[in-house]
């Protein structure tokens, strides 16, 4: 690519309004997080003092924290493979009938642009445990409905609420993904005997695994931290902290509790998860773009 | 080619129609639920059709302080306006300028600040959420429209697409500008800019999407009731003393949350579609 080689003062003036914000949005934050992370304020919040690990060994030790990371993995799991098997299956489906593939499209995916938050309050109303739709055709089956006291049901809610907001997401990729499969291939593969149940599973999933995988990634990313609204807004982290993933008790700690060396340490351990997520991304995609 | 299986294909009409239909449901109820009158919301049977109150709730909410908020929510939905512009427009602004530096120039500590920009990528505002607060009230932004947009802005998503796509661009373009005697600003509005159309399309339906949405920053930042959004409004109508909410209030404004972004999706989705796709590439 040619440049602009003799110009000394422009590339800094276009650089200026973002490398201002990301310092001082982002690097400064991250930053006072880090240090906070090693230190702990007095009862006052007036001084602080050097505490080494204490932050991280408290954190890491204490029971709360061992549960919201078991919602975490819980909640971020169900919502990742949930929402992406029914996309990959609405997907497919959609591929199959070709020139109607685009209306569809249009019918599934327009709850990517609901809000987590607002998704939250459409489920939970379906779920109300006196006037919702689907908590009476539970009661009728004979399950009793109530997640304002069962925790696992309320844990359903938000998986659900979540899902419900992320498939579509998911449907856009899969079908860019699947009609990105060289027709050639498939044709062979009929040409060869498979029918389509086996043309799934040997051509066309393999072949989708670069965009599951990223999918993946992105899904449990959605789930750690955009899901914080559709929580708020149904649960707030309850019954009993049933609810209560990673950025909820970070939220509850550090702008609710005040404590500001624990939630610095949460947040640290949150970007570690974050930026091995990133890591592993980066390197397969690295990977992928050298057998092209 | 076709494989001539015309049941499968029965099938496949079959298992979207019920999708589509399960994922409009939730939406469906809640619409049926806001026309309800209270009496008939909670007398117990389930609404099947449209109520007597017609769009009275909408009226109510959008007319007088909501219930818990102080406010009407026509107020609300100008402040989520603004900040999805701010956040839409503010991120556009700052990405093209610095991916076009990014690309389009040499100089010193290039690298350095790529790598500046890019390792903010995947990590969101709720991770080092304490800390921003902090930063934002010590420059005394709380409750002020840049308080609420800067720290949203402050990452690297568009940045990245328009670098990519303008290095996609022939080499032959800036030369030739060069020997038109095109300065860079010239070359920037003239060319460059026009040709990012699509682009800029495509990021400003995505990123006004994302700015409706924002949850938790709006609601640490935006403590006063006259800077409050919509969507971070939602939960004052949903928690309630006595176990049920106002469902007939709750679903209307939840409705009116979601309209905004689900119009401007479904006009301008083949943008939407480019955007999504070619941001994560």
């Amino acid at each position: 690519m040619s440049t602009f080689q003799r110009h000394r003062v422009t590339p800094w003036v276009l650089m200026a309004p973002q490398l201002i914000i990301v310092l001082v949005f982002f690097f400064w934050p991250a930053i006072t997080a880090l240090r906070q992370s090693f230190y702990v304020q007095d009862a006052f919040g007036l001084g602080e003092t050097f505490a080494g690990l204490a932050n991280f060994t408290r954190v890491l030790s204490s029971q709360s924290y061992h549960e919201a990371l078991f919602n975490t993995a819980i909640f971020s799991v169900s919502v990742a493979l949930g929402a992406m098997a029914i996309a990959l299956l609405l997907a497919t489906m959609a591929d199959r009938v070709l020139r109607a593939s685009r209306a569809y499209r249009t019918l599934l995916i327009w709850p990517y642009a609901v809000a987590p938050a607002a998704a939250g309050v459409l489920w939970m109303f379906m779920l109300d445990p006196t006037l919702g739709v689907l908590s009476r055709a539970l009661e009728a089956l004979g399950v009793h409905w109530d997640y304002r006291l069962n925790g696992h049901q309320a844990m359903a809610l938000v998986i659900i609420a979540a899902i419900w907001q992320q498939m579509s997401y998911n449907f856009v990729f899969f079908l860019a993904g699947l009609q990105g499969i060289p027709a050639s291939l498939l044709e062979a593969a009929t040409i060869d005997g498979a029918g389509p149940w086996r043309r799934f599973w040997t051509i066309t999933f393999p072949l989708l695994s670069p965009t599951s995988f990223f999918l993946l990634v992105m899904n449990t990313i959605y789930a750690f931290f955009e899901t914080f609204g559709t929580i708020d807004t149904t649960t707030s982290g309850g019954p009993g902290g049933a609810t209560r993933t990673l950025v909820y008790k970070l939220y509850q700690d550090g702008i609710v509790g005040l404590d500001l060396g624990g939630s610095a340490a949460q947040s640290v351990l949150l970007m570690l998860m974050v930026g091995l997520l990133t890591l592993v991304q980066f390197r397969y995609v690295e990977r992928r773009v050298q057998y092209h | 080619m076709r494989y001539h299986r015309p049941g499968l294909d029965v099938l496949a009409h079959t298992i979207l129609i019920i999708g589509a239909l399960v994922f409009m449901l939730p939406v469906i109820l809640a619409v049926l639920a806001s026309t309800q009158t209270p009496g008939a919301l909670f007398s117990g049977t389930l609404p099947l059709w449209f109520g007597a109150s017609g769009l009275d709730h909408y009226l109510t909410l959008l007319s007088e302080p909501v219930r818990g908020i102080g406010v009407p929510a026509w107020q609300l939905m100008l402040n989520s306006l603004l900040m999805a512009l701010g956040i839409a427009i503010g991120k556009l602004t700052i990405a093209i300028l610095a991916a076009y530096a990014l690309v389009f120039f040499r100089f010193p500590f290039r690298r350095c600040c790529f790598w500046l920009i890019f390792i903010t990528l995947m990590l969101p505002i709720e991770v080092r959420i304490v800390p921003t607060y902090g930063v934002v009230a010590d420059l005394g932004l709380l409750n002020s429209y840049p308080g609420l947009v800067l720290p949203l802005i402050a990452s690297a998503t568009a940045t990245f697409l328009f670098r990519q796509f303008f290095m996609t661009l022939p080499p032959e373009l800036m030369e030739a500008a060069r020997v038109d005697g095109a300065g860079p600003w010239r070359f920037f509005i003239d060319i460059l800019l026009p040709l990012s159309k699509t682009n800029i399309a495509a990021l400003f339906v995505i990123m006004f999407i994302y700015g409706w949405n924002q949850y938790l920053w709006p609601l640490v930042a935006m403590s006063s009731a006259d800077n409050a959004t919509l969507v971070m409004s939602l939960k004052r109508l949903t928690i309630s003393q006595d176990g049920t909410p106002p469902w007939h209030l709750a679903t209307a404004m939840t409705v009116l949350s979601l309209l905004p972004p689900v119009v401007v999706i479904v006009i301008m989705q083949r943008w939407f579609i480019k955007g999504l796709v070619d941001t994560e590439k």
